[in-house]
């Protein structure tokens, strides 16, 4: 069976030869260039457009809300965000005007001979700020969304509880930093409509957004997914903008028209990672355990509410981590300030609320002066208990087995107690070392309800000469989509992996799987894989079974083989027979909930995810005393995702999310100027390179889930999550300063380290 | 003005303006788009390619500088359609995920494999800092080298 073995990525002959054709790659004839013309000011009203006369404008195609046919929104949750800005600009970089040319270069010297007046207003730029300020962004109070997370009565647990710690933490935005910038090719269809190829996760999103704009039916517009450089959630929502853009401007020049932005561009107008500010009060009683928890997140929602209320709600529902606490009361608000709108990004809103969580551990653990890994033990959440939103455990928990391997992999007390000693032995090191962990979880496919309303849908049919295509808008984008659903299918049907292709990411040719983010891809959308494989499984069986007169027959090695092993018919030829015979084969699935699953949206209560995926880093740092510099030395880190269809690739996402999360914690800071990004370059937005890159020890724990396929769980956001806690906690460790804050730069630490 | 180049062993020419990237005449007027771009300014390694024998990132070497120089590609790696040494480390470890940093990765790791470095890890990270990867936290790629390297022997 191929489940379980690291077949080579399928698509991997044309990413190493360079024939692999992402969308920059690509060209159409007539083909124009597009750019955007964006907003200089965080906050203020469109006074007066000036196109300069010293340029000739007959050589441009311009365009603005007035050219878009239909509706001039952004189709997402909800609709308060404008394709182009019409009266006001909410936010620095918000698109104002479209400019398409014969070449970039014309494009761009069209675009400098643009400028726009305007009245500016008083704008908000912190969470703090657009509470307290009379600037209104969005509805009376500037929140997008609140929720509230209840259970038993913290009031009575605070009284009850023998300590009570508070702390406060705060973290600031992140890039995605895919390598490919965001981009989308436009092409005007005979029939009116409109095609869109593009560097995205979600076709059917963009799809959607399309349609939305263009006034087009479904089947006037298609949307196909080139191969994708990354997308990390970053190509989640935004593809909807940038593509409307271009299908604005090929409407209106009848031309394909290519966007393709620079880093600069993409990094001061895409989305980001939301920041927040996190307040935890923990009641414990004597023995360490949690009796009351209080929650508030505050999250920085930006300009316009994209994607902020269904990030906000994972936060607010991770809060608590993988701990139990009789009593909980979560608060969470998502705000609006008139900065560029955060979106998604890998873990969505589950590495604000994980550092805050796990770092109040270590809060609990220095002040009540006991052992951080014995708090945990002590109360973690094993099989059959219950969530704070009354979720009760019934599958695949491993909190204890991942923190157990964890700590045993990287030898933690050994190496605790070693650099203690060195510490104590040469306290005038200029370096010195320490040793910290995180614990932690993460829940596979949309929260709540979610799967059960987008009901994602996957299939397949039989090709001409015999071989089974899958149909499928779940995206690769480095993840490795098209390679475990190949080993699904044919580990479900008994054939060799070449006996099955993948039909293009087009929405004309492939069912709406619903997005390609949550961590729902393998088990969501991959368990709607297997049972498309089972029913052509059964409708061969059931047609060879018949020719040979024969039941008990089964599918081995592609080959129909009887009761005895002996071989009757090849998979292929059966294939090609029962088309002939009975025609076109063609299966479809959609997802539906394991029995027992309830959600209720109203109160906030119920199973929020079918299963969680569980994991321990335990991570060893070096700070040097005089610079302030934290070096990352040595990473292990045991996930447990249930069953690894494919251990090569599912440690590969493992690695990527945990170093990614390492830039997190220590490099990557977005500095702005009123809403504007400053250091929106790769010379100074820094990101982890090779040598900022320790060794990481990856311990796949396989604890299956009997409703994934083949036991498979969600691996994509987890290893995001949990690693910055960790480092703070090692630097705990190390210094004895709890650094509450994110990124942890020399600067931040040297403050805390001097109580500055 | 007219530029000649020898790329992946074949010459090449074409007219272009002098101050236009290589990266551009590569991917525009060569159609040779395995190059990538990641952003122009130096520092992500996406559009790296060998001059001459040494590794540059061809977004910042305007043509006329490259003119009548001997380039290599990430498409003139694999001989007749068959993967190099290389090539196949990578697939096989895991080293390419999303694929858009990887022609240039494999750029760099081929002036390792090249040169008589000793291949140790902390070498291979050295020979790629220039190269940055989202995908992958580098390690499978720094086992595809070391791969490589140790099985070139």
């Amino acid at each position: 069976m191929t489940v379980g073995t690291s077949i080579t990525r399928r698509e991997g002959y044309n990413k190493l030869t360079g024939r692999a054709q992402y969308i920059d790659d690509l060209s159409f004839p007539e083909m124009l260039h597009g750019k955007t013309v964006r907003s200089t000011i965080a906050h203020g009203q469109i006074k007066n457009i000036i196109f300069d006369p010293a340029f000739d404008w007959s050589v441009v195609t311009i365009a603005d809300w007035r050219d878009i046919p239909g509706r001039n929104i952004v189709a997402l949750i909800e609709e308060d965000q404008p394709l182009l800005a019409k009266d006001f600009a909410l936010h620095y970089a918000e698109p104002i005007l479209l400019v398409a040319a014969e070449t970039k270069e014309i494009a761009e010297t069209a675009v400098s001979h643009i400028k726009i007046d305007y009245e500016e207003l008083p704008a908000v730029f912190s969470i703090q700020d657009s509470l307290k300020s009379s600037v209104r962004i969005y509805g009376e109070n500037n929140v997008f969304k609140k929720y509230v997370i209840d259970q038993g009565d913290v009031v009575e647990g605070f009284r009850e509880s023998t300590h009570v710690i508070e702390g406060e933490y705060i973290v600031r935005h992140q890039e995605q930093l895919y390598i490919e910038p965001q981009g989308v090719i436009a092409v005007p269809r005979e029939d009116g409509g409109m095609t869109v190829y593009g560097s995205m996760q979600c076709p059917y999103y963009v799809h959607k957004a399309i349609k939305a704009n263009m006034a087009l039916p479904d089947d006037r517009v298609n949307v196909i997914q080139t191969v994708t450089g990354g997308g990390f959630g970053g190509k989640e929502e935004y593809p909807s903008v940038i593509a409307g853009h271009a299908a604005v401007l090929a409407r209106k020049a009848g031309r394909p028209v290519k966007m393709i932005y620079d880093r600069a561009e993409d990094l001061a107008a895409t989305p980001k990672r939301h920041p927040a500010i996190i307040k935890h009060k923990t009641g414990l009683d004597q023995d360490g355990k949690i009796n009351a928890v209080e929650i508030e997140i505050d999250m920085d929602g930006g300009a316009y509410a994209t994607l902020s209320s269904v990030v906000l709600s994972r936060a607010a529902i991770h809060a608590l981590g993988p701990y139990k606490s009789p009593n909980v009361r979560i608060a969470a608000r998502a705000i609006a300030t008139n900065t560029p709108p955060n979106g998604a990004f890998r873990g969505f809103g589950v590495p604000q609320a994980c550092f805050a969580c796990e770092l109040q551990m270590e809060r609990i653990a220095k002040q009540l002066r006991i052992d951080p890994i014995d708090l945990r033990r002590n109360n973690l959440l094993r099989l059959g208990d219950i969530t704070a939103t009354g979720q009760r455990l019934d599958y695949s928990v491993s909190a204890e087995q991942v923190l157990d391997q964890a700590l045993e992999h990287s030898r933690f007390y050994e190496k605790r107690d070693l650099y203690e000693r060195q510490r104590k032995e040469d306290p005038d090191s200029p370096t010195i070392k320490g040793i910290g962990v995180s614990l932690f979880m993460h829940g596979a496919g949309f929260t709540g309800s979610g799967e059960d309303k987008m009901k994602g849908q996957a299939g397949a049919t039989l090709t001409k000469d015999g071989r089974v295509k899958l149909l499928t808008a779940s995206t690769e984008i480095g993840q490795g989509t098209r390679t475990i659903f190949v080993q699904i299918v044919a580990s479900e049907i008994g054939i060799p992996i070449d006996l099955i292709e993948m039909e293009e990411p087009d929405t004309s040719k492939v069912p709406d799987s619903g997005p390609t983010v949550a961590s729902r891809t393998c088990m969501i959308i991959g368990g709607v894989m297997q049972r498309v494989a089972r029913t052509i499984k059964e409708a061969l069986t059931e047609f060879v079974a018949e020719r040979f007169g024969n039941t008990s027959i089964e599918i081995k090695d592609g080959q129909f083989v009887d009761s005895e092993g002996k071989s009757l018919i090849a998979f292929q030829e059966a294939a090609r027979e029962y088309q002939e015979v009975r025609g076109a084969l063609e299966v479809f699935h959609r997802y539906s909930s394991p029995p027992g699953i309830k959600w209720d949206d109203d109160e906030y209560k119920g199973d929020a995810y079918p299963v969680f995926s569980w994991a321990a880093d335990v991570i060893e740092v070096e700070v040097d005393h005089d610079t302030y510099e934290t070096t990352v030395l040595n990473i292990t880190t045991a996930q447990d995702i249930g069953r690894a269809i494919n251990p090569v690739l599912a440690a590969g996402q493992v690695e990527g999310g945990t170093l990614q999360a390492v830039g997190y914690a220590l490099l990557e800071e977005v500095v702005s100027d009123k809403g504007r990004m400053l250091n929106n370059s790769l010379t100074n937005y820094i990101i982890p390179t090779s040598v900022d890159t320790p060794e990481i020890h990856t311990i796949l724990v396989e604890n299956e889930y009997p409703f994934g396929p083949f036991g498979a769980k969600g691996v994509g956001e987890l290893p995001m999550d949990g690693p910055a806690p960790a480092i703070a906690a090692a630097i705990l460790n190390a210094t004895g300063v709890l650094v509450n804050e994110l990124p942890i730069t020399p600067e931040r630490l040297e403050k805390s380290w001097r109580g500055l | 003005m007219r530029i000649g180049l020898t790329v992946n062993g074949q010459k090449r020419e074409t007219d272009a303006a002098p101050m236009k990237r290589l990266l551009d005449v590569l991917r525009e007027d060569l159609r040779l788009t395995g190059t990538k771009e990641g952003c122009g300014e130096g520092e992500c390694g996406a559009c790296s390619v060998i001059i001459d024998g040494e590794v540059v990132n061809s977004c910042l070497v305007p043509v006329c500088q490259a003119d009548q120089s001997t380039i290599l590609t990430v498409e003139g790696l694999a001989e007749n359609d068959r993967l190099s040494w290389l090539q196949q480390c990578f697939l096989e470890c895991g080293g390419a995920q999303c694929g858009i940093c990887t022609p240039g990765m494999l750029i760099a790791a081929k002036t390792i494999l090249d040169s008589d470095a000793c291949g140790s890890r902390s070498a291979i990270r050295e020979g790629i800092a220039g190269n940055l990867c989202r995908c992958t936290g580098y390690t499978k790629i720094i086992d595809a080298i070391e791969r490589a390297v140790i099985q070139n022997r």
